[in-house]
């Protein structure tokens, strides 16, 4: 640029004032302000992780096959205690959560990216899922509670056993049914039209166009988009408090597959950490407990989160 | 190629161009089956809406007004539904939850989008990412096991005078910005009356809150009891960080927004990076980190774990307005009913105080969830 300016002094003035080339302080202050509000949000992150890691020694580094066997027990001390309920009841959560959530959000988000004519009534569909989502997840327990414990509506207990397992997958899944919706619209938004018109083309009707190229493009988006709700059902506590998860001592103690405890009262991972985090006041020992049953819970969560992570990142770079 | 005589013997019918009839009744069949899935969502919004409408309709109804004002707490399982105790409550969590998550996500969020290179990014995004799914009990773990006793348990008499008087100066610095656009406003609009009235109801708005945290402040400072047990504070803190993530990336997609031709301009103008951030970019998108402040308080308002856990109080609360001390919000009150010993359907308006009091949380969540749609849409019509 400056080998281009005819005149030589102002070309000499500009060197000079390149030169001179004074610090910025307050520029320097400013970035390093930004930078430390990054350093204490990911130094919190990291004290968690740590905190927990530590608290869950006790449990997991010296019992860890008893405890992953183990139940509910009232005492810390308890030689049984240990989270094997926990996990039977968010491992079903999770199925229930897969079986119903997902096919029902998908489709939704096909009709909607897909079929829906652009009228009002559409809208009305589009912004009452954006407002769902955005409906604290207690909100959906009252929901839960009212429809499947109490059968307020359509008699719903008889089928769910009131407050069980099931009753808790249900509410979950209806809780992630907005959040599969709208990241499965987004990734059928950022199919090409090319591929669309192709296949029409070569003369696919509107669904075989869908299932041959809209389906199969937009599979990675539509998987991450169900990994993060499917860590977001496995880790929510608050609707399962409402529809009655077990915080005391649970009887028995069903299979990982027993399907027949379904509609038993029930128990989850989440819920068990805040029982144990709870009675960490009158005995210190459960703070070990629930940070060992945190552990567990993040390794699920955090595995689910990166992946879809990744997979969304290895797909955005591909596809520019 | 060669013999096009055999492809003209047979010529292609009408029908055959027709799409077969069991095809096209799949289509039809199919179009159906979605626009089912799709009208399972307006289902759940009327389900929600009449079971919370319902239920709270018969505490209305049934409820001694005189039980639910001006009371000592709230007690469900004596039917003292002190409405007061658990909104305060609320409230106090989520102020302490925005000092949290405002700056820290904020300061993020313009670091990530104006001064970041890709190669930080991409290893600071997703850390941020993980924040953001880690479940709530594991805050709330963190806030009553870590937060209480290392951070708010140190908190002694002066530091939390020192806290209140930066939180109190950085809010007067905000309104002063704004008061004085207003003012700007008001001298300039003169043509139209409602504009000046607003000016001063805003102005008036901003004086008297800062009167109010102001007295606020001051007397807690006066009952102050150091507590490291759980504490609406810890409870806040918790939710803050939980809210970290979500204000830094509403914000940052508000930035991401701002078209680089702004910035370059104000560059070639001789702008320095810090002065581009903060009077082309930050302006640029208001709209957007408005929205982000707006989302981030309903889902404070609207967190249930970390303060049925951290917030110190089980089953019943007493009236407080001190952050140091244990307290019930709206949302923890609910969990509490239900999860106590004896089951939701207690005695007398338990089980419908519990729809009442998410019914007000419901409207409360979705009028702010719709003002922040309102602002994102803002950002989107401008660029």
């Amino acid at each position: 640029m400056i080998s281009r300016l005819s005149d030589d002094r102002s070309r000499a003035a500009i060197a000079a004032s390149i030169e001179r080339r004074r610090v910025d302080t307050r520029g320097l202050l400013f970035r390093t302000l930004l930078q430390s509000c990054l350093l204490i949000t990911l130094a919190l992150l990291a004290v968690l992780l740590i905190t927990v890691a530590l608290d869950s020694t006790d449990q997991l580094g010296t019992r860890l096959w008893e405890f992953l066997q183990g139940t509910l027990r009232s005492r810390s001390e308890d030689e049984r205690l240990g989270i094997h309920q926990g996990m039977y009841g968010s491992l079903w959560i999770a199925i229930i959560v897969a079986v119903l959530a997902f096919p029902i959000g998908i489709g939704a988000a096909v009709y909607l990216e897909e079929y829906a004519p652009r009228n009002r009534f559409t809208a009305f569909i589009e912004v009452n899922i954006r407002n769902l989502a955005g409906v604290p997840s207690v909100v959906y327990g009252l929901l839960g509670l009212a429809l499947l414990l109490n059968g307020q509506i359509f008699g719903l207990d008889r089928l769910t056993g009131g407050s069980s397992a099931l009753s808790g997958g249900i509410t979950l899944a209806i809780l992630v049914l907005p959040i599969v919706v709208i990241t499965s619209g987004e990734a059928f938004r950022a199919v090409p039209i090319e591929l669309r018109e192709g296949a029409y083309g070569v003369g696919a009707t509107r669904w075989e166009m869908i299932r041959t190229q809209v389906l199969p493009y937009a599979a990675p988006g539509i998987l991450t988009g169900t990994l993060l709700s499917m860590a977001r059902a496995v880790g929510e506590a608050a609707p399962l408090i409402l529809v009655g998860a077990i915080s005391g001592r649970l009887g028995d103690n069903p299979g990982l597959f027993d399907i027949s405890a379904l509609t038993d009262r029930f128990t989850a991972l989440p819920i068990v950490i805040t029982t144990w985090t709870v009675q960490s006041g009158r005995d210190v020992g459960f703070t070990a407990a629930a940070a060992a049953a945190i552990v567990v819970l993040l390794v699920f969560v955090l595995m689910m989160n990166s992946a879809a992570i990744l997979l969304r990142n290895r797909f955005e770079k591909k596809r520019g | 190629m060669t013999d096009t005589s055999v492809v003209h013997q047979e010529l292609l019918t009408v029908d055959q161009l027709q799409i077969a009839p069991s095809r096209r009744h799949r289509e039809v069949i199919i179009r159906y089956i979605l626009l089912v899935t799709a009208l399972v969502s307006v289902l759940v919004s009327t389900l929600i809406v009449w079971s919370l409408v319902r239920e709270a309709w018969t505490f209305v109804t049934g409820v001694v007004w005189a039980d639910t004002w001006g009371q000592q707490g709230w007690f469900p399982r004596r039917g003292l539904y002190d409405i007061p105790t658990i909104v305060v409550a609320s409230l106090i969590v989520t102020g302490i939850a925005m000092v949290v998550a405002g700056p820290l996500g904020l300061g993020a969020a313009v670091y990530l989008s104006e001064y970041a290179n890709r190669r930080v990014r991409s290893w600071l995004k997703p850390a941020l990412e993980i924040l953001a799914g880690i479940p709530s009990v594991v805050l709330g773990f963190f806030a009553l096991t870590w937060i209480a006793p290392n951070i708010v348990g140190r908190i002694g008499k002066t530091t939390f005078l020192v806290l209140g008087a930066v939180i109190l100066i950085g809010y007067a610095a905000i309104s002063a910005v704004i008061a004085r656009s207003k003012i700007k406003q008001y001298r300039e609009g003169t043509t139209d009356p409602s504009a000046r009235i607003g000016a001063v109801a805003s102005i008036a708005t901003l004086v008297v809150v800062f009167a109010l945290a102001l007295a606020w402040i001051l007397n807690v400072w006066l009952e102050f009891a150091p507590n490291n047990a759980g504490s609406l504070t810890a409870a806040g803190i918790g939710v803050g960080i939980l809210t970290i993530p979500l204000v830094a990336s509403i914000s940052e997609d508000a930035m991401a927004a701002v078209p680089d031709s702004l910035r370059q301009a104000s560059a070639g103008l001789g702008a320095r990076k810090r002065t581009t951030a903060t009077t082309v970019v930050l302006p640029a998108a208001i709209s957007g980190i408005v929205a982000a402040f707006i989302v981030a308080v309903s889902r404070a308002i609207g967190e249930t774990m970390v303060v049925f856990m951290a917030a110190g109080a089980a089953d019943a609360a007493r009236w407080t307005d001190n952050p140091f001390e244990g307290g019930l919000t709206m949302t923890a009150a609910m969990a509490s009913l239900a999860s106590g010993t004896d089951s939701v359907v207690g005695e007398g308006l338990t089980f419908q105080s519990l729809y009442f009091v998410g019914l007000l949380l419901f409207l409360t969540t979705l009028s702010l969830n719709i003002i922040a749609s309102r602002f994102v849409a803002k950002v989107r019509e401008v660029y």
